[in-house]
């Protein structure tokens, strides 16, 4: 038993799948806020790492790009470990599910601050000129010239991140989180019938991120490619 | 325990990680080349199945794939009559390929597709067979537009055998969890291991534009 629904392995496999699949349901919902969570802490620090990377002093870009790239080169089961059980050995004792989510986010933010930057980039030299030549401010820039023309660029590349982070999601059940695939290994232990529920842990997956790819390209093709006013 | 008393069983799973890697990236790129030039095949057959190996094992998660060839496939086998239990290697270097493969695919199937048109019309007037064109014309050209995004796979796939470690085989991962288990001295063991990925990894991204060096000769002069 598992969230208050009960399995039911005496007739036959299709009743046991239908049985376990209210049980995967809510495993699905934790993998969904996980990798929503996990998105929005890539979003914050790889928007900072962006800024770092770039900024004029060497001392400042330099450490910041070797911190992406150290991010960016190890795998995500270790950065877990290294949370879940270093940040507890010093006193900070998060639940294993923001763990997971910061984990998420650590690694995905070395991913999502080279999106920022190419985005900022590929907008042509003349806007932010012709910006300063009206006698923009640098903040006023950036906000109502630079970004609206970045977002429709970057939006594809981020949708992108959003279903990798979801298909990680997984290696969160080390640390205990019991989304999809964690609760599908408890059930095969226990009732050691590990095919039927991680069949259909795969087919749940292949469906969210076929329906997610699409979503990404349809709001790719929406996009007004000139740019987003953010007025 | 002294940190320098760990070096020892972490070089053991450092070791057991490299094979890992290098078995996994040559069945991945084995399974990039076939699957990518297959699903531009004109045989709907080849077509069909390299669509279908490439939107599984990219539409659902690494870890699934490991779990599934692990617990699962020997059952599976056990239904119809056949032994399927794997080995944790085989099983890691199976999944690990396949998934890194069917990324690989779509690399290989965009770098061909890249190759401009031009050059198959002049195949053609030269009298090649579609095959001649494919082998002779189309992929010295791609193979080398491939190579980035090779390189950029090889080092995802090195980070992705930690997962290896949840099956029992003893890579890094898996030394550093037992010396963890252990001793209880996780931030020493953790750290050491985080710059062993980050090491390998640097030597994996070198080898692979040592690589690159190599075949970018093979572009056309004025491409």
């Amino acid at each position: 038993m598992l969230f208050g629904f009960t399995w039911d392995t005496s007739h036959g496999e299709l009743a046991f799948a239908i049985s376990i699949l209210p049980i995967l349901l809510m495993g699905l919902l934790v993998t969904i806020e996980a990798s929503i969570a996990g998105f929005a802490v890539a979003m914050v620090l790889g928007l900072i790492f962006a800024v770092l990377k770039g900024a004029p002093s060497r001392f400042i870009s330099w450490p910041a790009t070797f911190i992406t790239e150290f991010f960016r080169d190890t795998p995500l089961l270790v950065q877990l470990f290294f949370l879940y059980y270093v940040l507890a050995d010093h006193g900070v004792i998060l639940p294993a599910f923001l763990t997971g989510c910061l984990a998420l986010g650590v690694q995905y933010s070395a991913y999502t601050a080279e999106v920022y930057r190419a985005g900022i980039e590929a907008v042509p030299k003349g806007q932010s000129e012709a910006a300063r030549a009206l006698d923009f401010s640098p903040l006023h820039t950036f906000t109502h010239i630079i970004l609206p023309q970045a977002i429709p660029r970057v939006v594809p590349a981020f949708g992108n991140y959003l279903v990798s982070i979801m298909k990680d999601v997984p290696v969160l059940s080390v640390v205990t989180v019991l989304e999809m695939l964690g609760v599908a290994k408890i059930i095969g232990d226990q009732t050691f019938d590990y095919m039927v529920p991680l069949t259909m842990v795969g087919g749940i997956y292949l469906i969210l991120t076929i329906v997610c790819s699409g979503v990404v390209r349809y709001v790719d093709m929406k996009l007004p490619k000139t740019g987003i006013p953010l007025k | 325990m002294e940190w320098s008393e760990y070096v020892k069983p972490l070089m053991q799973g450092a070791w057991i990680t490299v094979q890992l890697t290098v078995y996994s990236t040559i069945l991945g790129a084995i399974c990039a080349f076939a699957f990518g030039i297959g699903k531009l095949s004109s045989n709907w057959a080849i077509k069909g199945f390299s669509v279908a190996y490439i939107e599984i094992f990219r539409g659902t998660s690494l870890l699934v794939q490991l779990f599934w060839l692990y617990f699962a496939l020997p059952i599976a086998g056990d239904a119809i009559g056949i032994n399927l239990r794997l080995p944790p290697v085989a099983a890691g270097v199976l999944a690990l390929g396949l998934n890194i493969g069917a990324y690989g695919a779509e690399v290989v199937r965009g770098a061909i597709q890249s190759v401009r048109y031009s050059q198959y019309e002049a195949a053609k007037a030269l009298n090649f067979s579609s095959r001649q064109a494919l082998w002779r014309i189309a992929l010295p050209q791609a193979i080398p537009e491939m190579m980035p995004a090779f390189g950029n796979l090889a080092v995802q796939n090195l980070k992705d055998t930690a997962l290896a470690s949840l099956i029992s085989l003893g890579d890094l991962a898996f030394a550093a969890e037992r010396i963890r288990n252990f001793t209880q001295d996780s931030t020493t063991v953790y750290t050491m291991i985080l710059f062993m990925y980050f090491g390998m990894a640097l030597v994996v991204a070198g080898l692979m534009r040592l690589l690159e060096r190599a075949v970018g000769r093979w572009r056309t002069v004025g491409h």
